[in-house]
């Protein structure tokens, strides 16, 4: 008797079990894009039409960060990573393939209330790094400065603190000079709602992003611009990766293939810049 | 009754067959909520240990620098946050949650009593992503206008959670004040003593440790509060001069950085996670025993 109840637990668990491993295997025409927040609104742009293109295919895009998108490509959990920042020397060794799919520039934005148009470089790296503390002491009204950052590890806050150097090379690694009691969003989202409703924040975003409840303002006099990213003229712009760890798969070589065509380059050349 | 048997009560009807699977059914899903237990900790051990050996317990636990670029993974200011947080939150609430208590239990009228609960029990219902959006939109500009610096800070942290944990302490004390046997606020009164005298007197005094239990409840849900906080703090891992300061908790922490982490920053988050873990236990430990002693089922 005790046998055939044991028996029976064993089927359900077992039938329980392999359920669940069928319905995460994924078919063959399925797609699993993860990884760069600031990447994602563009990757899914371009799913989107894809999967217009061609009925059938699935294609999943994930924004979990910079970071994660890398550990997913090398894992192979993700078919192909995203990342808004360049890979670490320890990523390298990993030998994964990287495609660049866009250029893309980071905005320094501040509050539509505020009236300062343009800030150099060295004047965004000391504000972050709080050396600058106040508006008037880069031309504008006497307010103190509220900096707000990304979370550590954020391609978009790696990228920008790399460019800016607000980060300094040390041992091989950029080491973070941000000033500790900056706020920190998660997201550039947060950073665009914190940045639209403080009068005194400034704040860095993905140019893509940027929309009117925040002002972007000029980087050494120039306008962040497509043009004026392709142009090499606007600083601060870092490339979007796509990362395939080993040989792409047949779904991921044709999602590739069709970014990379009219199509998809003009999909991306609407805010971003598209690459050859 | 064979001694292999002795997890599952015996059945009287052994050849019930339908009988015995749903016995260990039920057995199977009892151990099924301790195995998630022994997993997790299991997982955050595992994981969060070798952080600590690596930075070292002392380091970890008393360096108010956190820059993981640097390799500071220091995480005083951020115990500090959660218990500034947690424990001006429980200041608040608990002195509006356990009059609120006393006022449903003994003073209000069914009619009054039955809609107040209805708010307060709808109140719990709220997801913590609401409250911090509400804290974000209403409470931040709030101090923003009046304090200046932005507005997220940790004083809007102990706001939102002070709303978030009064049904917790508000029920669980309603609870344990009409578990105080009638005799004693009869006899109270029937010595002359008022109403009010009474309520303070004998029927707090005697319901005290199951209104202790409300309180150390309410704390274990402020420490272990993740997105409403995030929302509001400012998430700024330094250690707070004022309520206006910005402050990242421990919660936010692991929430804010874990999905970028890798290496040892990621191992630092998972021995975050252990130091809360330490924490939640310690209030679960001390709810238990309080709740032991006072006649609160829960």
């Amino acid at each position: 008797m005790k046998k055939t109840i044991y028996l029976i637990l064993a089927i359900v668990l077992i039938i329980g079990s392999t359920m669940t491993f069928a319905g995460c295997g994924s078919s063959a025409k399925n797609l699993a894009l993860v990884g760069s927040t600031s990447v994602q609104p563009l990757a899914q742009e371009l799913a989107d039409a894809y999967e217009k293109a061609n009925p059938g295919v699935k294609i999943d895009v994930q924004g979990v960060g910079s970071t994660a998108g890398v550990n997913a490509a090398h894992d192979k959990t993700a078919d192909i990573g995203m990342s808004s920042r360049d890979l670490t020397a320890e990523e390298k060794q990993w030998k994964m393939q990287e495609i660049v799919l866009a250029l893309d520039g980071i905005s320094v934005v501040i509050n539509p209330e505020n009236q300062t148009t343009d800030l150099s470089v060295e004047q965004i790296r000391k504000i972050f790094k709080g050396e600058i503390t106040n508006w008037n002491q880069v031309g504008g009204k006497d307010a103190p400065i509220l900096v707000v950052s990304r979370e550590a590890g954020s391609g978009t806050r790696t990228a920008f603190e790399e460019l800016t150097k607000v980060a300094v090379k040390k041992d091989g690694k950029d080491v973070s000079l941000l000033k500790a009691d900056a706020l920190v969003a998660d997201g550039n989202g947060s950073i665009q709602a914190n940045v639209a409703a403080k009068d005194n924040a400034i704040g860095y975003m993905s140019m893509g992003m940027v929309d009117k409840a925040v002002k972007a303002i000029k980087v050494d006099g120039v306008q962040p611009t497509v043009a004026n990213v392709v142009a090499k003229q606007y600083s601060l712009s870092r490339p979007f990766l796509l990362l395939i760890n080993g040989e792409a798969g047949e779904p991921a070589k044709a999602f590739m293939k069709f970014a990379s065509s009219p199509e998809g380059k003009k999909i991306i050349g609407e805010h971003y810049i598209a690459v050859e | 009754m064979t001694p292999k048997n002795d997890l599952v009560a015996p059945v009287v009807n052994r050849r019930n067959l339908a009988e015995q699977s749903a016995r260990f059914c039920f057995l199977f899903c009892a151990l099924l909520a301790f195995a998630s237990l022994v997993i997790i900790i299991a997982f955050l051990l595992i994981k969060g240990l070798p952080a600590i050996g690596k930075i070292g317990l002392w380091n970890f636990l008393t360096d108010t620098d956190w820059n993981p670029s640097n390799n500071q993974f220091g995480i005083l200011s951020m115990i500090t946050a959660t218990l500034l947080s947690s424990l001006g939150a429980l200041l608040i609430s608990v002195v509006i949650g356990v009059l609120t208590a006393v006022f449903l239990a003994e003073l209000a009228t069914a009619k009054i009593a039955r809609w107040l609960r209805f708010a307060i029990e709808l109140l719990a219902g709220i997801p913590s992503v609401v409250f911090g959006f509400f804290g974000l939109v209403i409470i931040v500009p709030f101090i923003d206008r009046v304090a200046g610096g932005g507005g997220n800070s940790l004083l809007a942290a102990i706001i939102i959670l002070s709303m978030m944990i009064l049904p917790t302490i508000v029920s669980i004390s309603e609870m344990s004040l009409r578990a105080v046997p009638r005799e004693y606020k009869e006899g109270s009164l029937a010595l002359g003593a008022s109403q009010i005298q009474t309520i303070f007197r004998v029927l707090l005094p005697a319901a005290g440790s199951g209104v202790a239990a409300a309180i150390m409840l309410g704390l274990g849900r402020a420490i272990g509060e993740t997105m409403a906080v995030i929302l509001v703090s400012g998430n700024s891992p330094i250690m707070p001069g004022s309520l206006f300061d910005r402050v990242r908790t421990m919660t936010a922490n692991i929430a804010l950085e874990m999905g970028y982490a890798s290496g040892l920053q990621q191992e630092a988050l998972f021995a975050t996670g252990v130091v809360l873990f330490v924490f939640i236990m310690l209030i679960n430990g001390a709810v238990t025993v309080l709740a032991a002693r006072s006649g609160v089922k829960r």
